[in-house]
C-alpha cells in the first residue's frame, strides 16, 4: 500500500531473483567455514570454565609438545593494545578491552572467555591438546544480574573502573556501573501531579542471542613478506581490517580481508573474536589456519544483547501522554558498552511528550561482552514504554492504537536529544494498522487476546564506495564492499538499473575484498540499501555524465543539447538523433577508453523507521503455552526497492522478537554458568511456533535519499516484545513484566505460584 | 588415528574415502570430499543445517559417523539439481525470496524434498511440522513455507502434464 504519491519506477518495486540466489540454493556459495587452502591446519580455543577468576599462570608446555600441534597462543603473544575507544559500526569498543576479550589477560571475566588457542594438523588433535593446557585459576565470586552488579558490595569485575557520571565526572569509588547517561526536558513533577492517570511498573528482560545459524569462523594466512590475508564471515570486512590493524599493530594496507558469504549476523558479526587468533596461529605455525566456533562457543563466547532492568512511570491527561520518568540499567557483559544509550534515545521516539526524565546505566557483569543485536537497545526499552502505554490507554478508555495515534510524533517533534524529526511516518503506520483487516476483525474466545505496539529505530548512513564498469557489450559490473546478508546485491543492482535505465539482469554485482574497493562501513544500522544505494546512484550519475561526453562525439552534438534518459542519450533539438546505452558502450574504445563510474559517499539523511505490530494470541492457562494466532507487522519502509526482501526483513525481525518475548533467555546457575548453551535448550522459534506473518508496507519516501529509501532491517524487532505482552494481558487480564513469558512463568504467575 | 576406508554412493557416484572413526558424516562430506553445501550450525542435531538423505531417510549428518555411510546412498544439496535444471524447490525458494543469508537453505531444501517426495499434497501445517527441526533465523519462516507450497503446486502440475 502506498500513502504518498511516488515517482513511477521501472525496476524499483519489482521482485527479481537475487544475483547470488542460484549459488545459495545449490550449495555452491562459499561461506567462511567452506574455505580450504593448501597446507591448511586447524585452530581451537580454550575457554574459561569459570565466570570470574584471576589467571595466576598458564602452562602450555604439554600442549606444545603434543604430536600434531604446530602452534599455541596466549594473550602474551599479542602486542600491547591502546587503551582508547574506536567506533565499530553501531557500537564503540575500547581496543585494550577488545584485545583482552579475544584472549584473556589477567582475569577471566565470564564462562567461555577465551584463554588460549592451539593449531594442529586436524581439529580433533587441536581439541585434545587444549586439555593439556594447565591454567591456574584463583576463583572469584561472580555477579551475573544487572541489579546485583550495581550494589555497592558487589564483586568488582575491574577494581580500577569508576562510573563516568553526567558531564564527564568520575565516581568516588570503583563500581561495575561504567557510565550514566541522562535525557530530560520539561517538568515531570508538575505533570505527574496534574495527571488523570499514572502507571508505574518495573520490567526485566534476559540476555538473548542473535542466534545466527552460522558460527563465527576465520581463516588466516600470514605470508612470509609480512602481509596477512583473512577469509572471514563478517558484517564489515573493512571494520575487521581496522580492528586487526590495531590489535596486531600492522599497517592497514598489509592486511587483506576477504569477506566470505555470511550466515546471518544481526549485529553479532561486527566485533572480531577469531581473526587475530587465526592470524597469530598462522604466523607462529607457518601454515594457513582455520578456526571455527562450535555452537556452545557462540553462545558463551560471543556477544549477545543485554539483559535489562527498567523502571518506568508514565502519566496521561485527557488522552494526552504528559510525562515519562524512566530508569534503565543494561548489562554490558564483561566490558562496558551496552546499548543503553540507544535504548534511552529510542523509547519515546514514536511519541510527542513534553515532560520526561530518562536515566540510563551501563553495567558490567560476568557474562559475555554484549554486541549489537538488531536495533540494539530499543526492543527492551520499547517493551517498557509500550506496555505502560497500553495500561494508560485502557485507564483512559481509549483504543490503544488511537491512543498511540493521538500522541504520535511527526515532522518537527523533538527526539529526547532535542533534535527535531524530519519527515517521518509513524502516524501513517498507526493509521494503516487501525485500518488493517486484522485490526478490524473480531478477536473472541476464552484466553484469547490482541496486543499492539509501536517501535522506532534511527537507521544509519555512514560511508560507502562502489565502482561501476561498463563493458562494451552493454553489460555492467557493479563492484561493492558491503556484506550481503539478505539481498543487498539485488537492492543495489536494482538501484543502478533504475539510475541508468538498463535491465536488472545486465548488471553483475560483486562484493569484493578490502584490496579491491574503497572503504565501506559495516552492513549494520539498516544502512546498506540506503547508503550504498546512494553510492550506487552517484556512480550511475557519473556513468551518465561520461555517456553524454561520448555521445556528444558520436552524435556530433554539443553536450548541452543532449539528455540522458530511458537508458540512452538523445539530442534535445532533434530527438530522432539518439543512441542507446549499449550502442555508446560498444564505441567506448574509440571515444576515450573504458567507461567507469565511481560513487563515494558519507551518507547523511538516513530516514528513521517506524513499525506498529498487531498480534493475536491464545494462552493455555494449564500448560502456560502461548500460541500466536495471527500477526501483522506494519512499517514505514520509505521506498521498497525489492518488496519481497523488505517483507522478509520485517517477518524475520518480528519472529526474533516473538522468540525474545516468549522463550529465549540466557539461563544462569549460581556459579555463573550458562545452563542452556545449545539450540535444544536455548529455544528459538521454529516453523511450528509461528503463523504466516502478514506485512503492510507503508511508503513515506525518505527525503534524504534519491529513491526515498529508509533502512528496513532493524525496527521490526522493536515492537513484538510489548505487542505479545499486551496481547497476553488482554487474553488473561494479567500484566507480565518479566521476559521471557515462558510456559513456566505463565503458569506460575496465573496461578500465583513461584 | 587410523583411518578406515569407506565406500558409498554419493549424489549418484560411487565414492571411496578414508575417514577417522570419530569423524562425523558432516565432517567427511565437508572436509574430505569438498561437499561444503551441507552446513554446520550446531553439530549436535538441533538446527538441521546439515540435513542429508541417507538411504532414503533424512538425517542430521552431524549425528552420523562417516564410517556408518559404508554401502549407503547419500544425497546432499549438491545432488538436488540436474545439471543447470534446478529442482522445483530450488526455483521456488528463489522466486519466493525464501532465503536471506542462505546458510539454512540447503538443509531446508533437502528436508522439504524428503517430505514432498513422499507426501506431494502436504498442507501448511504438515510442512511446518515436518520442517520444525530446521532452524532459520532470518526469514521468520513465512517465505520458506510459501516456497514449499509453491514448489508442491509446480510439481503437481508437472505430474499432470
Amino acid at each position: 500500500m502506498t500513502t504518498i504519491e511516488k515517482p513511477t519506477y521501472t525496476i524499483i518495486g519489482t521482485r527479481p531473483i537475487r544475483p547470488d540466489g542460484v549459488e545459495k540454493v545449490t550449495g555452491k556459495a562459499q561461506y567462511g567455514a567452506d574455505i580450504r587452502l593448501p597446507g591448511m591446519i586447524f585452530g581451537r580455543v580454550l575457554r574459561s570454565p569459570h565466570a570470574h577468576a584471576r589467571i595466576r599462570s598458564i602452562d602450555t608446555s604439554a600442549a606444545e609438545s603434543f604430536p600434531g600441534v604446530l602452534a599455541v597462543l596466549t594473550h602474551a603473544d599479542f602486542p600491547v593494545a591502546a587503551d582508547r575507544v574506536e567506533e565499530l559500526g553501531e557500537t564503540a569498543v575500547n581496543l585494550k578491552e577488545l584485545s583482552e576479550n579475544i584472549l584473556a589477560a589477567g582475569k577471566a571475566l565470564y564462562r567461555g572467555h577465551a584463554i588460549a588457542a592451539v593449531a594442529a594438523a586436524n581439529p580433533h588433535v587441536a581439541e585434545e591438546a587444549l586439555k593439556l593446557i594447565k591454567v591456574d585459576y584463583e576463583l572469584l565470586p561472580p555477579v551475573t544480574d544487572v541489579r546485583d552488579a550495581m550494589r555497592e558490595d558487589a564483586p568488582l569485575l575491574n577494581e580500577n573502573r569508576y562510573t563516568k557520571e553526567l558531564g564527564g565526572a568520575k565516581s568516588d569509588k570503583p563500581s561495575n556501573i561504567a557510565s550514566h547517561v541522562q535525557f530530560q526536558s520539561g517538568d515531570i513533577a508538575a505533570a505527574f501531579a496534574d495527571a488523570d492517570h499514572v502507571v508505574e511498573r518495573e520490567f526485566t528482560t534476559k540476555m538473548v542471542h542473535q542466534g545466527y545459524i552460522e558460527p563465527q569462523n576465520s581463516t588466516a594466512s600470514w605470508n612470509s613478506d609480512g602481509t596477512l590475508v583473512i577469509w572471514t564471515s563478517t558484517q564489515g570486512a573493512f571494520s575487521v581490517r581496522a580492528q586487526l590493524s590495531e590489535i596486531l599493530k600492522m599497517p592497514v594496507a598489509r592486511i587483506k580481508v576477504v569477506p566470505m558469504e555470511i550466515g546471518g549476523g544481526f549485529g553479532g558479526k561486527l566485533p572480531i573474536y577469531l581473526d587475530p587468533v587465526a592470524a597469530l596461529l598462522s604466523k607462529k605455525s607457518g601454515h594457513p589456519v582455520k578456526v571455527v566456533m562450535n555452537r556452545t562457543e557462540v553462545f558463551e563466547g560471543t556477544g549477545p544483547t543485554s539483559g535489562t532492568y527498567i523502571k518506568l512511570k508514565a502519566a496521561e491527561k485527557g488522552g494526552k501522554l504528559t510525562a515519562i520518568e524512566a530508569t534503565l540499567a543494561y548489562e554490558a557483559g564483561a566490558y562496558p558498552g551496552s546499548s543503553v544509550g540507544a535504548g534511552a534515545m529510542c523509547m519515546l521516539s514514536p511519541y510527542n511528550i513534553e515532560n520526561f526524565k530518562i536515566d540510563g546505566y551501563d553495567v558490567v557483569v560476568n557474562k559475555p561482552k554484549t554486541a549489537a543485536y538488531r536495533a540494539p537497545g530499543a526492543p527492551a526499552s520499547a517493551f517498557a514504554t509500550e506496555s505502560v502505554l497500553d495500561e494508560l490507554a485502557k485507564a483512559a478508555k481509549i483504543d490503544p492504537l488511537q491512543f498511540r495515534l493521538q500522541n504520535s510524533a511527526h515532522e518537527g517533534t523533538r527526539m529526547v536529544t532535542g533534535v527535531p524529526f524530519p519527515r517521518i511516518g509513524h502516524e501513517e503506520v498507526v493509521e494503516a494498522a487501525l485500518n488493517s483487516a486484522h485490526y478490524r476483525s473480531p478477536i473472541e474466545g476464552p484466553y484469547r487476546g490482541r496486543g499492539v505496539a509501536s517501535g522506532f529505530w534511527f537507521n544509519a548512513g555512514m560511508q560507502s564506495s562502489v565502482v561501476v564498469s561498463v563493458n562494451t557489450d552493454g553489460t555492467v559490473n557493479l563492484t561493492e564492499g558491503s556484506t550481503d546478508i539478505g539481498g543487498t546485491r539485488a537492492s543495489l543492482a536494482m538501484q543502478l538499473g533504475e539510475t541508468l535505465g538498463i535491465p536488472y539482469d545486465t548488471i553483475k554485482p560483486t562484493v569484493v575484498d578490502t584490496d579491491s574497493i574503497g572503504h565501506n562501513d559495516v552492513t549494520g544500522g539498516s544502512r546498506t540499501t540506503f547508503a550504498s544505494g546512494m553510492a550506487v546512484y552517484e556512480a550511475g550519475m557519473d556513468v551518465q555524465r561520461e555517456m553524454l561526453k561520448r555521445a556528444s562525439k558520436l552524435l556530433n552534438a554539443p553536450e548541452t543539447d543532449l539528455v540522458y534518459e530511458h537508458g540512452g542519450v538523445h539530442v534535445v533539438s532533434d530527438p530522432a538523433k539518439k543512441m542507446s546505452f549499449k550502442e555508446i558502450a560498444a564505441q567506448s574504445a574509440r571515444t576515450g577508453g573504458p567507461i567507469n563510474g565511481k560513487g563515494s559517499v558519507l551518507a547523511r539523511g538516513a530516514g528513521a523507521a517506524y513499525g506498529t505490530h498487531i498480534v493475536d494470541v491464545e494462552v493455555d492457562p494449564d500448560t502456560g503455552k502461548v500460541t500466536i494466532l495471527r500477526y501483522t507487522a506494519v512499517q514505514d519502509v520509505g521506498t521498497a526497492i525489492h518488496p519481497a526482501y523488505v517483507e522478509g526483513q520485517i517477518q524475520g525481525g518480528a519472529v526474533q522478537g516473538i522468540g525474545w518475548a516468549l522463550n529465549e533467555e540466557y539461563y544462569y546457575d549460581d556459579t555463573g554458568r550458562m545452563a542452556n548453551s545449545s539450540f535444544l535448550d536455548y529455544r528459538m522459534p521454529t516453523t511450528l511456533d509461528v503463523p504466516l506473518i502478514d506485512t503492510i508496507l507503508v511508503e513515506v519516501p525518505n527525503p534524504g535519499h534519491p529513491y526515498g529509501v529508509r533502512g528496513v532491517g532493524e525496527v521490526p524487532i522493536v515492537p513484538p516484545l510489548a505487542a505479545v505482552a499486551n496481547a497476553i494481558a488482554d487474553a488473561t487480564g494479567h500484566r507480565f513484566t518479566d521476559l521471557p513469558i515462558s510456559p513456566r512463568r505463565v503458569v506460575e504467575e496465573l496461578h500465583g505460584l513461584g | 588415528m587410523r583411518r578406515s576406508q569407506v565406500q558409498a554412493r554419493i549424489n549418484g557416484a560411487d565414492i571411496d574415502f578414508l575417514c577417522e572413526p570419530r569423524q562425523s558424516l558432516l565432517e567427511v562430506l565437508r572436509d574430505e570430499l569438498g561437499l561444503t553445501g551441507t552446513k554446520e550450525g550446531c553439530a549436535n542435531g538441533n538446527c538441521g543445517a546439515c540435513s542429508v538423505m541417507l538411504n532414503g531417510r533424512i538425517v542430521n549428518s552431524c549425528c552420523v559417523l562417516g564410517v556408518e555411510a559404508e554401502g549407503a546412498e547419500v544425497t546432499t544439496i549438491e545432488g538436488v539439481a540436474h545439471g543447470d535444471q534446478l529442482h522445483p524447490l530450488q526455483q521456488a525458494f528463489l522466486e519466493e525470496a525464501a532465503l536471506q543469508c542462505g546458510i539454512c537453505t540447503p538443509g531446508f531444501i533437502i528436508g522439504a524434498k524428503a517430505l514432498l517426495d513422499r507426501e506431494p499434497n502436504a498442507d501448511e501445517q504438515r510442512i511446518r511440522h515436518w520442517l520444525a527441526g530446521n532452524l532459520c533465523r532470518c526469514t521468520g519462516y513465512d517465505k520458506i513455507i510459501r516456497a514449499v507450497l509453491r514448489a508442491e503446486e509446480h510439481m503437481q502440475e508437472a505430474t499432470k502434464a
